[in-house]
C-alpha cells in the first residue's frame, strides 16, 4: 500500500496539472462558443449584411495570419519534443520562433484594425450607428471576436515567455516539462479558435 | 509506516506555518482554513442580504410608500439578488464544505491545486468588493434585478457595468474552484477509494463542479457583451441597434438555470450524508443517488427556456422545454425516495442536523412541486413574474440550499472546531426558523396566484393581510437566524470538547481527530468498501 501511495503522489502532480489545463481549455471553448452562437443568430437574421461585411475583410491578410498561427503551433509542438530529447538550446529557439510568429500575427492584426479605424469603422465611432443594423452587428462581432482572440494571443505569449525562462533556468527539463506542455496546449487552443474565426468572418460570404 | 516517524498531532487551527497571525489566514494554502474563510465571508454577506430582504418586507407592510422611495426599492431587490445569488448561494456549500470536507472524504491531504484554491478565494473577495462598490458609487445601485435583462440594462444610468463585471469576476472564481475539485476527485483519491466508494457528497460536488466549469463561461461572455454594449454601443441586445433582447435572456439562462443546480446539488449531497448517519443505516440506493446527481447536472443544461415562456418563443420550443423540465424532476424525486427508504426502519436520532435534513425534504418538496407548476406552459403564463415565482425559488434556494447549509454547519461543526454547540438552543432556533420561513414565503404563493407581481414596491389594499403575515414571518425568521448563529459561535468558541466521532458517522472525516491535523491523515487511508457500512 505504501508503495502505491508514494507512486500515486509522484505522478498525481503532472497528470493533475495536465487535466487541469484541459478543463480550463473546455471553459475557454465555451466562452467562444457563446460568441459563435450569437454570430449564428445574427447571421441568420441579416444574411445580406453579413455577406457584404465579409467582402470588406481582406482574405489575404486573414490567410497569412492563419498560416502564421498554424506554423507557430507546429514550432511550439517541436520545442516540446526538443526538450523531451534534452535539447535545451533548440527548445529555446523554437519557443522564441513561436513568440516571433505571435508578434507577426498581432502586427498584422494592428495593420488590419488600423485600416478600419482610418475609415471611422470601430465600436463607439460616429460612423458605426449610421450603418445598416446588420452591418453594425457584423463589424461589432468582428471587433469583439478578433479582439477577444487577440487578448488570448497576448495571454498565450505571456505563458510562453514564462516557459522560455523556465527552460533557460533549467526548471523545465527533459524529465519535468509539464509547464511547457501546458503552455503548448494553451497555444494550440488559441490557434484552434482562430481556425474557427477565420472561416466565420472572412471566408463564408 | 513506522510509528516513530509520526509527528505529534497538532490541529490545523493551531498549526504554526510560515506565517503567523492574520497572515496565516490570508496566505494559507490549507483547504480547511480556506473553507472557514469562505464560511465567514458568506455568513456576513448572507446577513447583509437578509437585512435588505427585511427592509423590503417592512416597505410592503402597507400599500404605498412606507419607508422608502420606489427607486430605492428597485436598488434593494437588485442588490439583495446579486448578493444572495452570486456571493452566497452559488459558491455556498461547494466552497465552504466542498473545500473543507471534499479532500477529507476522499482521503486526500488537500485539493489538487492549493495555490489555485487560494487564488480563487482572493478572486472571490475581489468580486465581492467590486459588487459592494457598485452600490455606493455616484450613479446609484443597479436597478435591473439580478438578471440584468436587456434592453433596460443597456440603457439605465445606474452602476450596471461595475455590478456585471463583479458577477464576471465571481464567475471566474467559481470556474477555478470547479476545475480544482474535478481534478482533486480524479487524481487525489486515497488507495482503494474507487468512484463507487466515494461518499455521496463527493459525487454531488463532482456533478456541481462540471456544471460550474461548463456553464459559467457562457454567462461570462454574455456579461462581457453587455459591458461592451454599454461602453461602445455595439448593440447585440438593444433592438434599436438591431440586436435582440430575447437573445440576452437565452444566453443568461443557459448559465443561470444550471446555476440553480450549482446551488442545490451540494445541498442534496449534504442531506445524503446526514441521513444515513442519524439513521445509523446504510444509504438506500447508493448508485441511484450518485447517478441522479449527474443526471440532474446533465438535464439541467437543457431546460433554461422555461424561464422565458412568455418572452416570445415558438410553441414547439415551449413544449420541449416544458417536457425537459418535467424530466429533471425525476432524478430529484429519486433522491427523495432514497432518503425516505434509508430512514425506514433506521434508528432515527432527532439531533439538530437531522431536523434540518427533515425540514429540507419538506421544503424542497414544496419548492419542487411548485416548480413543476411553473414548468408547465399553461400555468406558467398565469403566474409568470408574480409573487408565486418568488415564493417558489425561495423555497428551493433558501428552504433547500439554506437549510442544507445550516444542517451542514450543525453536522460538521464539531469536526471543524473540535467543540459542540448547545442542542437545546439549536433545536429551538431550528423551530423558530422553520415557522418563520413558512410564514414568510407561503403567503406569497397565494398572493402570486391572485396576481400580485414580483418586484413591485406597491400593491392593492385587499392584499394587505397576507403581506403583513409574510412580513411578520420575516421578523420571526431573522430572530431564529440570529439565535442559531449565536449558538454556533458560542459552541465553536466555548462549547464542550467534542469527541472525534460524535454522531457515530461512518465516512472518513469521522475517523480522524477533531479538529483535523494540517495534513488530515497521518498516512493515506486504505478504503475497501462502500462508505456507509453500519452493521
Amino acid at each position: 500500500m505504501t508503495e502505491k501511495a508514494t507512486h500515486i503522489e509522484a505522478h498525481a502532480d503532472d497528470e493533475a496539472k495536465k487535466l487541469g489545463m484541459w478543463l480550463f481549455i473546455f471553459t475557454e471553448l465555451l466562452l467562444f462558443g457563446g460568441l459563435f452562437l450569437v454570430y449564428s443568430v445574427f447571421r441568420a437574421k441579416y444574411p445580406a449584411n453579413f455577406h457584404e461585411g465579409s467582402l470588406e475583410l481582406s482574405v489575404t491578410i486573414g490567410a497569412i495570419n492563419t498560416i502564421v498561427l498554424l506554423v507557430s503551433s507546429m514550432t511550439i509542438a517541436m520545442s516540446l519534443t526538443a526538450i523531451q530529447k534534452n535539447n535545451r538550446k533548440l527548445a529555446m529557439t523554437l519557443i522564441s520562433v513561436t513568440l516571433f510568429l505571435a508578434t507577426v500575427f498581432l502586427f498584422n492584426k494592428v495593420f488590419e484594425w488600423g485600416a478600419k479605424f482610418e475609415h471611422g469603422l470601430y465600436p463607439g465611432s460616429k460612423l458605426m450607428p449610421m450603418l445598416e443594423r446588420g452591418d453594425l452587428l457584423y463589424f461589432s462581432l468582428y471587433f469583439f471576436m478578433t479582439g477577444l482572440h487577440a487578448l488570448h494571443i497576448i495571454v498565450g505569449m505571456v505563458l510562453l515567455t514564462i516557459c522560455l525562462f523556465k527552460v533557460k533556468s533549467g526548471n523545465v527539463n527533459s524529465k519535468k516539462y509539464i509547464h511547457l506542455e501546458n503552455g503548448a496546449l494553451y497555444w494550440h487552443l488559441v490557434d484552434l479558435i482562430w481556425i474557427f474565426l477565420f472561416p466565420l468572418l472572412y471566408l463564408i460570404t | 509506516m513506522d510509528q516513530t516517524k509520526q509527528e505529534p498531532y497538532v490541529s490545523y487551527l493551531e498549526h504554526k506555518g510560515k506565517y503567523t497571525g492574520i497572515r496565516s489566514w490570508i496566505f494559507t494554502l490549507d483547504h480547511k482554513r480556506i473553507g472557514l474563510l469562505y464560511m465567514y465571508a458568506i455568513m456576513v454577506l448572507f446577513f447583509v442580504g437578509a437585512i435588505m430582504g427585511l427592509l423590503m418586507r417592512i416597505e410592503l407592510l402597507k400599500p404605498g410608500e412606507t419607508i422608502m422611495k420606489p427607486q430605492t426599492y428597485n436598488g434593494l431587490f437588485t442588490v439583495h439578488g446579486i448578493i444572495m445569488i452570486f456571493m452566497v448561494v452559488i459558491p455556498g456549500l461547494s466552497v465552504v464544505f466542498g473545500n473543507f470536507f471534499l479532500p477529507i472524504l476522499i482521503g486526500a491531504k488537500d485539493v489538487a491545486f492549493p495555490k489555485l484554491n487560494r487564488f480563487s478565494w482572493w478572486v472571490y473577495i475581489a468580486g465581492c468588493i467590486l459588487a459592494i462598490l457598485s452600490q455606493f458609487l455616484k450613479n446609484g445601485p443597479p436597478d435591473t434585478g439580478w438578471s440584468f435583462y436587456a434592453p433596460y440594462s443597456t440603457t439605465t444610468g445606474t452602476n450596471v457595468i461595475m455590478a456585471t463585471f463583479a458577477a464576471f469576476v465571481l464567475g471566474f472564481s467559481s470556474i477555478l474552484t470547479g476545475l480544482n475539485f474535478i481534478v482533486t476527485i480524479h487524481q487525489m483519491r486515497a488507495p482503494g477509494m474507487k468512484f463507487m466508494n466515494m461518499p455521496l457528497f463527493s459525487w454531488a460536488i463532482y456533478a456541481t463542479a462540471w456544471t460550474q466549469l461548463l456553464a459559467t463561461p457562457i454567462v461570462g461572455i454574455t456579461l462581457l457583451m453587455l459591458i461592451a454594449e454599454r461602453l461602445f454601443g455595439i448593440g447585440f441586445f438593444n433592438p434599436n441597434l438591431g440586436g435582440d433582447p430575447v437573445l440576452f435572456q437565452h444566453l443568461f439562462w443557459i448559465y443561470s438555470h444550471p446555476a440553480v443546480y450549482i446551488m442545490i446539488l451540494p445541498a442534496l449531497g449534504v442531506i445524503t450524508e446526514i441521513i444515513p448517519t442519524f439513521c445509523q443505516k446504510k444509504i438506500y440506493g447508493y448508485k441511484a443517488i450518485a447517478f441522479s446527481s449527474l443526471a440532474i447536472a446533465g438535464v439541467g443544461f437543457l431546460v433554461w427556456g422555461h424561464h422565458m415562456f412568455t418572452s416570445g418563443m415558438s410553441n414547439q420550443a415551449r413544449w420541449f422545454f416544458s417536457l425537459l423540465t418535467f424530466l429533471v424532476a425525476v432524478p430529484s424525486a429519486i433522491k427523495v425516495f432514497n432518503w425516505l427508504a434509508t430512514m425506514y426502519k433506521g434508528s432515527i436520532d432527532l439531533k439538530p442536523p437531522f431536523l434540518y435534513a427533515l425540514s429540507f425534504i419538506f421544503l424542497f418538496t414544496i419548492g419542487g412541486t411548485t416548480g413543476l407548476l411553473l414548468g408547465s406552459v399553461a400555468t406558467n403564463v398565469q403566474v409568470h413574474d408574480t409573487a408565486f415565482v418568488v415564493a417558489h425559488f425561495h423555497y428551493i434556494i433558501f428552504g433547500g440550499m439554506g437549510f442544507a447549509f445550516f444542517g451542514a454547519i450543525h453536522y460538521w461543526l464539531p469536526k471543524m472546531y473540535g467543540r459542540m454547540y448547545n442542542f437545546k438552543r439549536a433545536t429551538i432556533a431550528w423551530a423558530i426558523i422553520f415557522v418563520g420561513f413558512n410564514l414568510l414565503y407561503f403567503p406569497q404563493f397565494i398572493l402570486g396566484i391572485e396576481g400580485v407581481p414580483r418586484r413591485y414596491f406597491d400593491y392593492l389594499p385587499q392584499f394587505q393581510p397576507l403581506e403583513v403575515i409574510s412580513s411578520v414571518g420575516g421578523f420571526i425568521l431573522i430572530t431564529g437566524l440570529i439565535m442559531m448563529v449565536y449558538n454556533l459561535v458560542q459552541g465553536a468558541r466555548k462549547g464542550e470538547i467534542a469527541p472525534a466521532n460524535p454522531w457515530h458517522g461512518s465516512t472518513l472525516e469521522w475517523q480522524i481527530p477533531s479538529p483535523p491535523s494540517l495534513e488530515n491523515f497521518d498516512e493515506a487511508p486504505v478504503v475497501k468498501s462502500n462508505p456507509y457500512d453500519y452493521e
